[in-house]
C-alpha cells in the first residue's frame, strides 16, 4: 500500500485521501485543506498523509479529541487538525 | 484511440458492504474477480452505519421472519415487492451467521449468543409490540462489517483496484453488459474492464441534496452510468429524511435534543411547532416536524441570509444538563455550525439520509427492465446490489437496520447469480463492441476542451439547493413543477462544466466533474418522478394529496400502487406493477400504515 515514504505526496493524492466514509471527517478535512494545504511543508504533508491511513472511526475520535493518536510524532499534525 | 484492456470473469464497481459481500461469493467460487473502488474499501460509506443489521434470530425473545416481512412491507407503505421482501427476511439469519463466521465481532448475551436490541418499526406478531431484532457491534456495526468482509476477500484473492473510478457501462449490440470503462486516478489513464458479468454496488446518491448525511463519495455513480446506458431508474422519488441535520453540513442532531427540551424556532423566534402540533409540539413524529419546518421555510419564515433553515434552541436549558445529558451536541455545534449551543441556537434543516429507489433488480440481484412485454426482463451480464439498487425491499420507506441486511442478502444473491451465469457462458468472453471506450473518451475530451463553461462546484451547489427547495421532505405541486424546469436548466450547465486544472495525476477537479455527471442523472430522475406521482406514500409526501378514508394519508392505491421507471432519454416515465405475491406465504394485504 502507498505510504508517505514511497513517494512525495502530491496535493491531489492528499485531497483525495481526505474523501472518507464519514461525513463528519469529510467536513473537518475539507475545511482544514482549504485553509492549510498551501502552507503545509513537505514533512507536514507526509504526516497528514500518514494520519489519513487511520480508519474513519479512529480518525474521527482522534481529531475530535476523544482519543489520543498512538503515534506521538504525529501530535503536531493532530493539533493542527483539532484547531482547524 | 487504443485503450488498454483488463479481462476478468467478474467486475464489481464499489467496495462497500454489498460489493464486498458479492466479491466473496465470486472469488470463493474460483472466479477472477476485480473490485473497483474510488476509496479504500474500509472507507466506504457503509462505515457510517451504526444501528445494526436486522435478523429474526430470536436470541432475546421469540421472533419470526414472517413478522419481519410484515414490518418491512408495512414500512414500505406497500410499495416493496413482496417476493423480494420474503426472500430478504428469510435469508437474514443465514447472512448474519455467515458474517459472524467471517469474524464480525457482534455484541453478545451472557450465554454467548448474538445480542439483539429493538429498533423502530420492528415488531413481533404482525405489529403487536416492539421486538429485539437488531444485531450490532457496539455503535460501529458498518465499520466492523467492512473490516470482516475485506479480510475475507483478501484471503479469497479478490483483486482490488483502489482509487479507480468507473466511467461508463459497456453494452454490446444485443444490449448485454460486457464490461465497464474506468479511470486510474494515479495516472489519469482510461482502461476497459472486460467481464462476463458486472455488478454495480456503488451506494446511494444523497449528495444530490444540499443537506445530506451522506459522505462526499455518495454521488450515485452506478445510477448515473446505468441511466446513460439506457437502463431506467426505479422509484427515485423516495428518499428518507431526518428532521434535524445541521444546516449546510448535514451532520445529524439526535432527536434526544428535543426530548431534553430543545425548541424549534423560526426567523421571528416563534416556537412554531405549537401551531402544528399543539400537544406534542417539538416532540411530534419525524414527518410532522419535518413538514412544519419546511412549511415555515416555504412561507418565508426561515432563518439566515437565504431563509433556508430554522433554529433548534437549547439556550434555555441549564448548561450542566446539556453537558450531562447531551454531551455530543455542543461538540457538533462548534465543529459543524460554528455555534456554541449553550449560548446560541443551532441552524437545522430536514436532511436527506437514504435512497430507497435505484437500479431496478429482482431478488437474484439481476438488473431488470421492460422488454418485449415483460416489465422485468433481466439485462444479461448486469447486476446491482445495495443502496444503488432497487430490489425493491424498502419501497416507499426503509426500516432502520434493513439497509445493512439489504446489502448482505443482495450482495450474496447477486454474487451467486453471477457465479451461475458465468458458468453457463462459453470460456471466451463475449466480444467487446467496436470502440467500446469511445463514449467515455468523448466525455473526457469534452472536459479537456471545454471553454467558457460553468464551474463544477457552483453548478453542483445550484443542483443541491434546487433539490432541497423543490423536492425535499415535504413536496408542493407548484414547487415540483418549477423544480423540473430548474433542474433541466442545471442539466445544461452540467453538460458544459469546465475545469481549469488539466493535469493527469489525481486530478480531483476532473473527478468531481465526472461525479456531477452522475449526480445530475439522479437529480433529474428524482424530480421528474416526484412531480408525476400525485399521491403521498411513505417518504414521498405531497401537500396536494387528499387525506380521506379512501386515500389514507393521501395514499392512492387505485392509481399509484406501482413502481416508477425513469428513463434518461427524453426524461420519459414508465410504470410497472408492484409484486404483491410473496414466494411461499399469503400476500400481506393493503391497509393504512399506522403505528
Amino acid at each position: 500500500m502507498d505510504s508517505a515514504n514511497d513517494q512525495q505526496v502530491s496535493p491531489g493524492r492528499l485531497l483525495w485521501h481526505c474523501r472518507r466514509g464519514l461525513l463528519e471527517l469529510d467536513l473537518i478535512l475539507q475545511r482544514f485543506i482549504e485553509h492549510h494545504l498551501e502552507s503545509l511543508t513537505t514533512d507536514q504533508r507526509a504526516e497528514l498523509f500518514e494520519l489519513l491511513h487511520y480508519d474513519d472511526i479512529t480518525l474521527l475520535a482522534i481529531v475530535s479529541g476523544r482519543e489520543q493518536c498512538e503515534e506521538t510524532r504525529l501530535k503536531g499534525m493532530v493539533d493542527l487538525l483539532r484547531a482547524a | 484511440m487504443s485503450v488498454p484492456i483488463r479481462k476478468f470473469d467478474a467486475v464489481i464497481v464499489g467496495a462497500g458492504g454489498a460489493g464486498l459481500r458479492a466479491a466473496i461469493q465470486l472469488s470463493e467460487a474460483g472466479l477472477r474477480t476485480a473490485v473497483l473502488s474510488k476509496v479504500f474499501p474500509t472507507r466506504s460509506h457503509t462505515v457510517a452505519a451504526q444501528g445494526g443489521v436486522a435478523a429474526s434470530l430470536g436470541n432475546s425473545e421469540e421472533d419470526h421472519w414472517h413478522w419481519h416481512m410484515y414490518d418491512t412491507i408495512k414500512g414500505s407503505d406497500w410499495l416493496g415487492d413482496q417476493d423480494a421482501i420474503e426472500f430478504m427476511c428469510r435469508k437474514a439469519n443465514e447472512v448474519v451467521i455467515e458474517l459472524e463466521h467471517y469474524g464480525m465481532p457482534f455484541d453478545r448475551t451472557d450465554s454467548g449468543k448474538i445480542y439483539q436490541r429493538p429498533f423502530g418499526g420492528h415488531m413481533s406478531n404482525f405489529g403487536e409490540k416492539p421486538v429485539r431484532r437488531s444485531c450490532a457491534a457496539a455503535d460501529r456495526t458498518g465499520h466492523a462489517m467492512l473490516h470482516a468482509m475485506y479480510q475475507r476477500n483478501v484471503k479469497a484473492n479478490t483483486q482490488f483496484f483502489i482509487e479507480w473510478m468507473a466511467l461508463d457501462l459497456i453494452r454490446d449490440d444485443a444490449g448485454d453488459v460486457v464490461g465497464v470503462t474506468a479511470m486510474e486516478m494515479e495516472s489519469g489513464e482510461v482502461y476497459i474492464f472486460h467481464a462476463k458479468a458486472v455488478l454495480f454496488a456503488t451506494g446511494g446518491a444523497g449528495r444530490i441534496y444540499y443537506s445530506s448525511t451522506n459522505a462526499f463519495i455518495n454521488t450515485g455513480d452506478g445510477a448515473g452510468m446505468a441511466a446513460r446506458a439506457g437502463v431506467p431508474l426505479e422509484d427515485m422519488e423516495f428518499w428518507q429524511f431526518h428532521p434535524t441535520g445541521v444546516a449546510g453540513a448535514g451532520v445529524l442532531i439526535t432527536e434526544g435534543v428535543r426530548g431534553e427540551g430543545g425548541i424549534l424556532r423560526n426567523a421571528d423566534g416563534e416556537r412554531f411547532m405549537e401551531r402544528y402540533a399543539p400537544n406534542a409540539k417539538d416532540l411530534a413524529s419525524r414527518d410532522v416536524v419535518s413538514r412544519a419546518m419546511v412549511t415555515e421555510i416555504n412561507e418565508g419564515r426561515g432563518c439566515g441570509p437565504n431563509k433556508d433553515h430554522v433554529m433548534l434552541d437549547i439556550t434555555h436549558l441549564d448548561p450542566a444538563t446539556i453537558m450531562k445529558r447531551l454531551p455530543g451536541i455542543r461538540e457538533i455545534g462548534i465543529q459543524f455550525a460554528g455555534v456554541d449551543a449553550i449560548k446560541e441556537p443551532l441552524p437545522v434543516v430536514p436532511t436527506c439520509h437514504y435512497q430507497m429507489g435505484g437500479i431496478p433488480t429482482n431478488y437474484h440481484g439481476e438488473v431488470v427492465m421492460p422488454k418485449n412485454g415483460n416489465p422485468s426482463e433481466p439485462v444479461p451480464g448486469f447486476y446491482a446490489a445495495g443502496e444503488c439498487a432497487c430490489a425493491s425491499v424498502h419501497g416507499a420507506n426503509r426500516l432502520g437496520t434493513n439497509s445493512l441486511l439489504d446489502l448482505l442478502v443482495f450482495g450474496k444473491s447477486s454474487g451467486e447469480s453471477m457465479v451461475e451465469f458465468i458458468k453457463t457462458q462459453p470460456a471466451a468472453h463475449k466480444p467487446l463492441p467496436a470502440n467500446a471506450a469511445d463514449y467515455s473518451l468523448s466525455r473526457l475530451n469534452r472536459l479537456e476542451t471545454q471553454t467558457g463553461g460553468t464551474a463544477v462546484g457552483a453548478t453542483r451547489l445550484a443542483m443541491q439547493r434546487t433539490m432541497q427547495a423543490h423536492c425535499g421532505v415535504f413536496r408542493f405541486k407548484h414547487m415540483l413543477e418549477e423544480g423540473v424546469s430548474k433542474i433541466t436548466e442545471i442539466e445544461q450547465q452540467v453538460a458544459s462544466t469546465e475545469i481549469k486544472d488539466k493535469s493527469k495525476v489525481f486530478n480531483t477537479a476532473r473527478l468531481e466533474a465526472l461525479e456531477l455527471d452522475n449526480l445530475i442523472e439522479v437529480a433529474k430522475a428524482t424530480m421528474v418522478s416526484a412531480n408525476a406521482r400525485t399521491e403521498s406514500r411513505g417518504a414521498h409526501v405531497r401537500d396536494d394529496a387528499i387525506d380521506s378514508p379512501e386515500f389514507p394519508d393521501g395514499r392512492d392505491d387505485a392509481n399509484w400502487l406501482k413502481h416508477t421507471l425513469w428513463y434518461r432519454e427524453g426524461n420519459k416515465l414508465d410504470y410497472k406493477p408492484v409484486n404483491m405475491k410473496p414466494l411461499t406465504v399469503d400476500t400481506i394485504a393493503l391497509k393504512k400504515r399506522a403505528y
